[in-house]
């Protein structure tokens, strides 16, 4: 049977892929933000998975405002990458999943999460740059990867209790998919950032690392976070974050920390990243 | 009733709300429009001539040739679908987020280098915290 055997999460400021195209990675800026994932990437060389649930959200790129997906998951054989006004980024395409996407799209619905399924996307920065920070620059992406799209651009995205409850949704759907195959989730956005108005560049240290701590301590205490209390402490754009509780909810009851960074700043954000592995 | 009036508490701040959505639609499809290259070098050419193509107000027209990224959002455009407008102009996130402060290219940078606009004192503007 298919298996969840880790979760992961980390920001996808554009810029980092900016970077990592230029060949900034040992720049006095780039190499603090770098550095914090030189763990994982060989971690995740060990680690293997077959297939990567990658929890982003679209910036303009896939949706325009004609129709805007609360959840959509991508059922496609390939996703090409998407022109974001500058040209594509020169990474690979992304191979998909389709055989278990399309029982996750089928078992999530009968489970009552009304997910938008997609059968044909480009994919943005949200969901290149995860996988650039860790799998580096290679010919072909390691791992096949189902995007799962959460919209965070127009109000109100999901609750954080309704992301945890989908991930709980996620976490059943693949130990019922029969195949053996190595499956991480993995949450990206965030942490505190504001890219617009007079308080841009807002950066809440202590509200991230209360999220870092206590994406093993205490779920329940994120779980409860409302979108205001979002905009209020971690601004405009720290609203990303509930899509965290997505991979959080799909490790199960209990989740051990293996590995922790946190940089301010890449461009306007505070840069958060965690490897958790289950343990209930 | 929807009450989306907290959100106005919040200092310097637009929250992209469905009547946002609803008020900035044809601004914001106009940015989606660049993400094609020959979209681009059209609106380059001429680029009054390329928003006169869409039944945006005048202005919404305006703040975009006056790269007002404050009043594009002011009237109901989204800064992910405004970074398409920066981007073909060749300007970074930073760049575009710092024009919208007030502060300089090189004060903003300093500012995020040294760790960020604190939050305090910007969180409400009724409780002054």
């Amino acid at each position: 049977m298919a298996r969840i055997t880790a979760g992961l999460t980390t920001s996808h400021v554009p810029a980092i892929g900016v970077a990592w195209d230029q060949g900034q990675q040992n720049s006095e800026y780039w190499a603090p933000v770098f550095g914090g994932y030189e763990w994982t990437k060989k971690w995740i060389a060990d680690e293997d998975p077959d297939v990567i649930i990658l929890v982003y959200n679209d910036h303009a790129s896939a949706f325009s405002l004609e129709m805007i997906p609360t959840f959509a998951i991508g059922c496609a054989d390939e996703f090409a990458i998407a022109d974001e006004g500058w040209g594509p980024r020169p990474v690979p395409t992304v191979v998909g999943a389709p055989e278990l996407a399309c029982h996750l799209a089928q078992s999530l619905i009968l489970d009552e999460f009304d997910m938008t399924v997609i059968n044909k996307m480009d994919v943005d920065h949200g969901l290149t740059v995860p996988l650039s920070l860790m799998y580096g620059s290679p010919d072909v992406w390691p791992a096949r990867v189902i995007p799962l799209a959460v919209n965070v651009v127009q109000y109100p995205p999901p609750t954080g209790e309704r992301c945890f409850k989908l991930g709980q949704a996620i976490r059943r759907a693949v130990a019922a998919f029969d195949q053996d195959l190595n499956v991480q989730v993995w949450g990206t956005g965030g942490m505190s950032h504001q890219l617009q108005g007079t308080r841009a560049g807002l950066i809440n240290k202590e509200f991230d690392g209360q999220i870092l701590d206590n994406m093993t301590l205490d779920v329940a205490a994120i779980r409860a976070i409302s979108h205001l209390q979002y905009l209020r402490e971690s601004g405009s754009e720290g609203i990303e974050m509930v899509m965290w509780l997505i991979m959080r909810g799909a490790l199960g009851d209990d989740a051990e920390e293996l590995h922790r960074h946190y940089h301010v700043p890449a461009s306007n954000t505070a840069v958060g990243h965690l490897v958790l592995r289950p343990t209930a | 009733m929807v009450d989306n009036s907290e959100f106005d508490d919040i200092p310097g701040t637009t929250v992209f709300t469905a009547e946002r959505s609803h008020e900035g639609f044809h601004l914001n499809q106009f940015c989606m429009s660049l993400k094609d290259p020959k979209n681009r070098e059209r609106f380059k050419s001429d680029e009054k001539s390329y928003l006169d193509r869409w039944p945006m107000t005048a202005g919404q027209k305006q703040a975009v040739l006056d790269r007002d990224y404050n009043s594009m959002i002011a009237q109901g455009g989204n800064v992910y679908f405004l970074s398409k407008i920066f981007s073909s102009d060749g300007v970074s996130f930073q760049t575009a987020a710092a024009s919208m402060t007030g502060m300089s290219v090189d004060e903003y940078a300093q500012m995020m280098l040294d760790g960020g606009r604190s939050p305090e004192g910007l969180r409400s503007i009724r409780d002054g915290r």
